[in-house]
């Protein structure tokens, strides 16, 4: 490959020597060295926690290292803000877009630029830029029409218009359908081979072997290794990056029962100028059954996630719970009749922050656990309860007086995901199970639910994150721009076919268009 | 430089403490602002935190008042206070209160000269009906159109006073006495009269109606399912949804509630220490109630220490009126400050201040 210089032919570019950055109670980074070099393709890997962030936040000028230094071109380099960096020719497009909906996408980049040139000027180079480096952009749509990969070539364009030296990447591909990978992989390979060096946060170990020259691994604030991504399998990564020996959850061999959830023709027409609507999905699932739904985010996983727990209604007849219609049901008649549901967002959707775990476990279980008589709350069979979900699915808190938003994201995931467990549903819908969870408490979580189908009950896991779906689904489907494909087993589908199933309707017009 | 750090956790310290710095703050204030007056700072705050209760020569007349102010307060407050907690802000209880006042004495006065022992309860009843009425305006605006019920509410309080007004000119006026504005005087009325329960002692039906709802409201927001939704719903909507809460169902509950509570506040005044309908009838409990709310901390047991304070402020602003000739507007001042300093020092339960050299890392 062309792209791939060598190590011996680089000159450094960045030079980190002894970072260290402490926050009260947590050192974030712990003496953390290494070097970047001029053109390279350099992955930062690691668990969330492990001080990726930080790390980054500190070569952009956003936050100020306790200890150590760092060289950029030879020079000391201490920026103070992201303008500083900026100057000195990092950029960094981050994880989560920071544009503006209802402008469009020149006024988007104008923005962020110090001094941006005049609007046509500017969209001029938009295109050109674009067309250089294979990222299609019309600088005069509006930004709240553009997918998710479209909005990202509007962050990655900003840097490029800068001409960066050092180009800073945070989880770029969380959403992206393959295909578009694809198109960012080759993006990357070009300005890399233009001499850019490029930083890439990651924890997918299959992309970071196909596009990184070199990887450095963090643990709890520590450089556990720099190596070469090639020479080492995913596995061996992935037990440097968690630090233990990984088990592949558990797929028990069962067979599928009869139909418990059948959705029939749903549709919803969204509020919000640029939320989904959800057009015409239809869908069985089996007693014991695990589907996975994929989709690129906003393409209307949360709504569909709303119409099945109840909090947005439908007719009766669209939704049916084995022999119910439920459709027009709300959650605590859903839930009564074995229908129950976990959704993506922890804190403040699933879970209150402010209230304690205890208290969290009469969000959901009032109504199967029997926690309430005449409307008065027993809290002591409440507080039981929360207490077995603790026990049983090795939630680390120091008790269930604990706040919600004290506990961290992969134990709060865990109790909200084992309360809904212990309620021994018929059906059970998650939407992103693991989204932000470190690897052992993912695992734990979908051998949970694994678990559970084998018991009989009929999963639905909506995600983002394929490895996961291919992990535990025995069907498949993909969510794109609020449609539903056909639903497919899930084994032998390629990772092309995948592709093409959740990006469809983004680049090519889908032949179901007409019937919606 | 000062810097405002947000806390991780609310301080307990605070929450609990900020009530009494108010207080003390707003001594502190009120005694500047009458010194500013040319009046002896420590004599006026002592006339009014002090003297109605402990002075000889006042405390027998002052301290069945003090019940008697405090009762409409604390019964309002409960209710505004469930609401409060549910991000739902009836502003309106003026409003409420008037119009439960005019439902009882409706009542009154189309039974008068009557005997009967049914009418006092159907006056009640007729009373918290009337509050709840009124409620219901910006409830199923709210629920219907979405319309903002702080402003709807607040609105209908100028509504209900002119409402007020024309019946004590018209409707309601007492026909035996020609030329003068105000209903007959309830008080004279027995079947009607919400009378002193124990000689001297201040306590009429509104004081225990209070203490009935201070009970109820704190059994319901501990160990209810409806106390439970209602928090849910003011700090996390979202998870309230997903807990089955249904908003339209809260507002109109939250609202029921509150003017409910008020509408009774009114009706007990009206056939006891207020005696009829009057143009100046309403004297502002629906607006100080608010203050007690958040004095209290939205806590009923906390509310009725709120109720028993500013019932006090307003016993001892009548009396440094009679005594210092300070103007009767500056116990308003008095309350409004209470307010500003408890608002301001909450800042605290959820903020630190820092002072830091140069640039923050």
């Amino acid at each position: 490959m062309v792209f791939n210089k060598g190590k011996a032919m680089r000159k450094p570019l960045l030079c980190l020597k002894g970072l260290t950055k402490a926050y009260p109670g947590v050192l974030a980074n712990d003496d953390v060295s290494f070097e970047i070099g001029e053109g390279q393709v350099h992955a930062l890997l690691g668990e969330n926690g492990a001080g990726k962030s930080t790390l980054v936040k500190m070569i952009y000028g956003l936050v100020k290292p306790d200890q150590g230094e760092m060289i950029l071109r030879g020079q000391p380099y201490a920026p103070s803000q992201p303008s500083e960096a900026r100057r000195n020719g990092v950029a960094m497009v981050f994880q989560h877009f920071s544009l503006f909906d209802a402008m469009d996408v020149a006024e988007n980049v104008a923005l962020g630029m110090e001094n941006p040139p005049p609007l046509r000027d500017l969209a001029q180079r938009i295109r050109d830029v674009s067309e250089e480096y294979g990222l299609p952009l019309d600088p005069t749509r509006l930004v709240g029409d553009l997918s998710a990969g479209e909005r990202q070539r509007v962050e990655i364009v900003r840097c490029l218009l800068q001409d960066p030296k050092l180009l800073i990447m945070d989880e770029p591909t969380s959403v992206l359908t393959p295909q578009e990978v694809d198109v960012l992989f080759k993006t990357l390979r070009q300005l890399s081979a233009e001499g850019t060096a490029i930083l890439y946060i990651s924890h997918k170990l299959d992309e970071i072997r196909a596009l990184c020259d070199e990887a450095t691994i963090l643990r709890g604030g520590r450089k556990i290794a720099t190596c070469d991504p090639r020479e080492k399998s995913s596995r061996e990564l992935a037990e440097l990056m968690v630090g233990q020996i990984l088990t592949p959850p558990e797929k028990p061999d069962r067979p599928l029962g009869d139909v418990v959830l059948q959705v029939d023709k749903l549709s919803l027409a969204s509020n919000n100028p640029f939320g989904t609507s959800l057009k015409n999905i239809s869908f069985s699932l089996r007693a014991g059954e695990v589907l996975g739904i994929a989709g690129v985010a906003g393409n209307g996983q949360d709504e569909l996630l709303l119409m099945l727990s109840g909090e947005l209604t439908a007719p009766a007849e669209q939704v049916r719970l084995k022999d119910k219609a439920i459709g027009n049901l709300g959650p605590n008649a859903r839930r009564s009749l074995g229908l129950v549901a976990a959704p993506e967002e922890r804190l403040g959707h699933a879970a209150a922050p402010d209230m304690s775990l205890t208290e969290n476990a009469l969000l959901s279980a009032a109504e199967r656990k029997k926690l309430t008589k005449y409307g008065f709350i027993n809290w002591r069979a409440t507080d039981a309860f929360a207490r077995e979900v603790i026990a049983r699915f090795d939630v680390r808190t120091p008790g269930s007086h604990v706040l919600a938003r004290a506990l961290s994201g992969g134990n709060l995931q865990k109790y909200v995901i084992g309360r809904e467990i212990e309620l021994d549903p018929d059906v059970i819908v998650v939407n992103q199970p693991t989204w932000g969870v470190d690897a052992a408490a993912a695992a734990f979580i979908r051998q949970a639910l694994l678990d559970l189908a084998g018991k009989g009950a009929a999963v639905l896991v909506i995600s983002q994150d394929l490895d996961e779906l291919l992990e535990v689904a025995d069907s498949f489907a993909a969510l794109n721009e609020g449609r539903l494909t056909p639903v497919r087993p899930a084994k032998g589908l390629s990772v092309e076919e995948i592709g093409l199933m959740m990006g469809g309707a983004h680049d090519m017009h889908p032949a179901h268009e007409g019937s919606a | 430089m000062i810097w405002l750090e947000k806390r991780k956790e609310p301080s307990k310290f605070w929450r609990i403490a900020n009530p009494f710095l108010a207080v003390a703050l707003t001594m502190l204030a009120g005694g500047i602002m009458f010194a500013m007056l040319g009046k002896d700072p420590v004599a006026a705050i002592r006339l009014i935190f002090f003297d109605p209760i402990f002075s000889e020569t006042f405390g027998s007349y002052s301290r069945p008042q003090l019940l008697i102010k405090s009762a409409p307060l604390i019964l309002i407050a409960v209710g505004l206070a469930i609401g409060f907690k549910a991000n739902i802000w009836n502003i309106g209880a003026e409003g409420q209160y008037i119009i439960g006042a005019l439902f009882g004495a409706g009542v009154a006065l189309l039974f008068f000269p009557q005997p009967g022992w049914y009418i006092f309860p159907l006056m009640v009843l007729a009373g918290a009906f009337g509050g709840f009425l009124w409620a219901m305006i910006p409830a199923i605006l709210k629920t219907r159109f979405n319309t903002n019920e702080i402003l709807v509410s607040l609105l209908l309080v100028y509504v209900a006073e002119k409402i007020l007004a024309a019946m004590a000119l018209g409707l309601m006026r007492n026909p035996d006495i020609p030329g003068f504005p105000g209903s007959r005087d309830l008080r004279r009325y027995e079947a009607a009269h919400n009378a002193e329960l124990f000689a001297g002692s201040g306590v009429h039906w509104g004081v225990v109606a209070a203490m009935i709802a201070v009970i109820f409201a704190y059994a319901m927001m501990k160990r209810h399912m409806l106390g439970y939704h209602v928090q849910l719903a003011g700090q996390a909507p979202r998870a309230a949804r997903f807990g089955g809460v249904s908003p339209t169902r809260l507002v109109i509950i939250c609202l029921g509630i509150s003017g409910m509570l008020a509408g009774l506040a009114g009706m007990f005044e009206v056939s006891g220490p207020g005696g009829q309908v009057r143009i100046e009838f309403a004297s502002g409990y629906g607006f100080t109630a608010i203050i007690v709310a958040f004095l209290g901390r939205l806590n009923p047991i906390g509310i009725v220490f709120a109720g028993l304070l500013l019932g006090l402020t307003y016993i001892g602003g009548e009396l440094s009126q009679m005594m210092l000739q300070l103007p009767s507007a500056s116990i308003q001042v008095f309350q409004g400050m209470l307010l500003f300093f408890l608002l301001a020092l909450d800042f605290q339960t959820n903020y630190r201040l820092r002072l830091t050299r140069g640039v923050r890392t």
